[in-house]
């Protein structure tokens, strides 16, 4: 098949195959790596099942923080009946004491930034 | 008739792998295979149109002129309407890319007083078309977080961008609980907004709901749809997006492997919706991606004045000239007294 101006358009097909393959270029050859999240040792259960950690902790903290800044209310009743101190840098960072083994594993893996750390602090780590 | 079709078929694109998934746990299908094999198909498809459309010859200037063209130096040229030369073209060719030019200058027809007609301005089609095309930039540029790793920094300050207003959406969720977070991505609303005012646009306007057809309102809804199932997985049902990327990681390092824990059938619909639409691309007017730069009504140089250009199909005509048959007869028309133009 006669394909004329052909420098033109090869190069054009070469400019789409690379930039909607991208993810491809960059990937091959490479074994995904997976995040490695550190459970705190001594404890066995979180504030919520895990299921709806894992999913929608965002959420819950974002409850939390409505409710403690906007209404005064420190007291969070899990499912299980367990009353728990609304808290990121005392309730949530007791167990997960590492952010850098626990948080910033998923976060740093899918990309996201939460603004969190924009106002609090979190717990010196050990180096 | 053609909207009521390219709905049904919407439809049961939504429902083939719900069932699949959930009552058929068809999951390696719908996760691994149709993805790769929509993928293939759209790359290998687009790049092969492309190079069936260039098997064709272009061998005359037949740009689309819309204002002076070069001439006396006296006269004013419009260089971008009417290029003569290659800056000139791709001057033209940004704009019209990028910035959908053409559908700038797009009018409306309308009465006035009683008969008289008049042409409005009507830029509507313009803007949504460009809302449209570049939220759906962002949308797949933001995505990307799932097909690389680490994600890149630019990636990422787009998608910062993105969520600039840092708004949570206050909406009742389950459990007396809010859906929230995360931040709303501005893009996502605004291509499922621009993508249903251009459905409404067909619907709406008489003159444009009787030119469209199945393959006008089929990919409109399957965007709508997709965009549908990706706000619905972000903000309501908080698909585990982790382990999402655990599987779209394993696809683009070519070594496909299920996540061991579970992933919400929306993700499953969602990636089905996309699939289709990657591989129902090259088919499809979609192509439009790859068919902007290859207008030859808007790529080329209008030229046709200083070049001569020749068609590649002419059949080869045998000349005989005036100085080949001088050469042919020279002594007998000497004798005969008839003038030559070189003596022999």
């Amino acid at each position: 098949m006669k394909i004329y101006d052909k420098p033109v358009i090869v190069i054009g097909v070469l400019i789409f195959l690379a930039i909607f393959a991208f993810p491809l270029w960059t990937a091959l050859g490479t074994t995904p790596p997976q995040p490695k999240v550190e459970l705190p040792k001594d404890m066995k259960e979180c504030v919520a099942p895990t299921e709806y950690m894992k999913s929608s902790h965002m959420q819950l903290l974002n409850e939390w923080r409505d409710s403690v800044v906007r209404d005064g209310n420190r007291v969070w009743v899990s499912h299980t009946g367990k009353q728990y101190n609304m808290s990121l840098t005392n309730e949530c960072l007791r167990c997960h004491n590492e952010k850098s083994k626990f948080c910033d594993q998923c976060h740093n893996y899918v990309g996201v930034v939460p603004f969190c750390w924009d106002c609090h602090t979190y717990p010196k780590e050990a180096k | 008739m053609s909207f009521i079709f390219s709905l049904v078929a919407v439809t049961v694109l939504v429902l083939v792998p719900l069932v699949g998934v959930t009552v058929a746990d068809l999951r390696w299908l719908f996760g691994v295979v149709v993805p790769y094999a929509a993928v293939a198909t759209f790359l290998i498809g687009v790049s092969y149109r492309v190079l069936k459309w260039s098997n064709s010859p272009v061998p005359f200037r037949i740009p689309t002129t819309c204002g002076q063209a070069k001439g006396l130096p006296w006269i004013k040229t419009n260089k971008l309407d009417n290029p003569c030369s290659l800056p000139a073209v791709i001057g033209r060719m940004f704009l019209e890319v990028f910035l959908f030019r053409s559908l700038f200058r797009n009018t409306r027809m309308e009465y006035h007083q009683g008969p008289k007609v008049r042409y409005g301005s009507s830029k509507w089609l313009w803007l949504f078309g460009l809302l449209f095309h570049y939220s759906f930039l962002v949308v797949l540029i933001r995505h990307l977080r799932f097909f690389t790793e680490p994600v890149p920094m630019w990636v990422q300050i787009v998608e910062h961008i993105d969520t600039f207003f840092e708004m949570g959406l206050p909406l009742p969720g389950p459990d007396g609980l809010y859906v929230g977070l995360p931040l709303l991505a501005q893009s996502g609303v605004i291509l499922l907004a621009a993508a249903t005012l251009l459905f409404l646009r067909r619907v709406v306007i008489a003159q444009v709901r009787y030119i469209s057809i199945a393959g006008d309102w089929f990919p409109l809804l399957l965007i709508i749809f997709i965009a549908k199932t990706g706000i619905i997985m972000r903000y309501v049902l908080k698909v585990d997006v982790v382990t999402v990327k655990k599987l779209t990681m394993s696809l683009v390092a070519l070594k496909p492997e299920l996540p061991a824990d579970p992933i919400s059938f929306m993700f499953y619909i969602h990636i089905f919706l996309v699939s289709f639409l990657f591989a129902y691309f090259p088919f499809s007017k979609l192509m439009h991606l790859g068919g902007v730069w290859l207008s030859p009504t808007r790529n080329l140089v209008n030229n046709s004045r200083e070049k001569r250009h020749i068609n590649p199909w002419n059949p080869e005509v045998k000349f005989h000239t005036y100085a080949e048959y001088e050469d042919d007869f020279r002594e007998q028309m000497i004798e005969a007294g008839i003038p030559v133009e070189k003596e022999a």
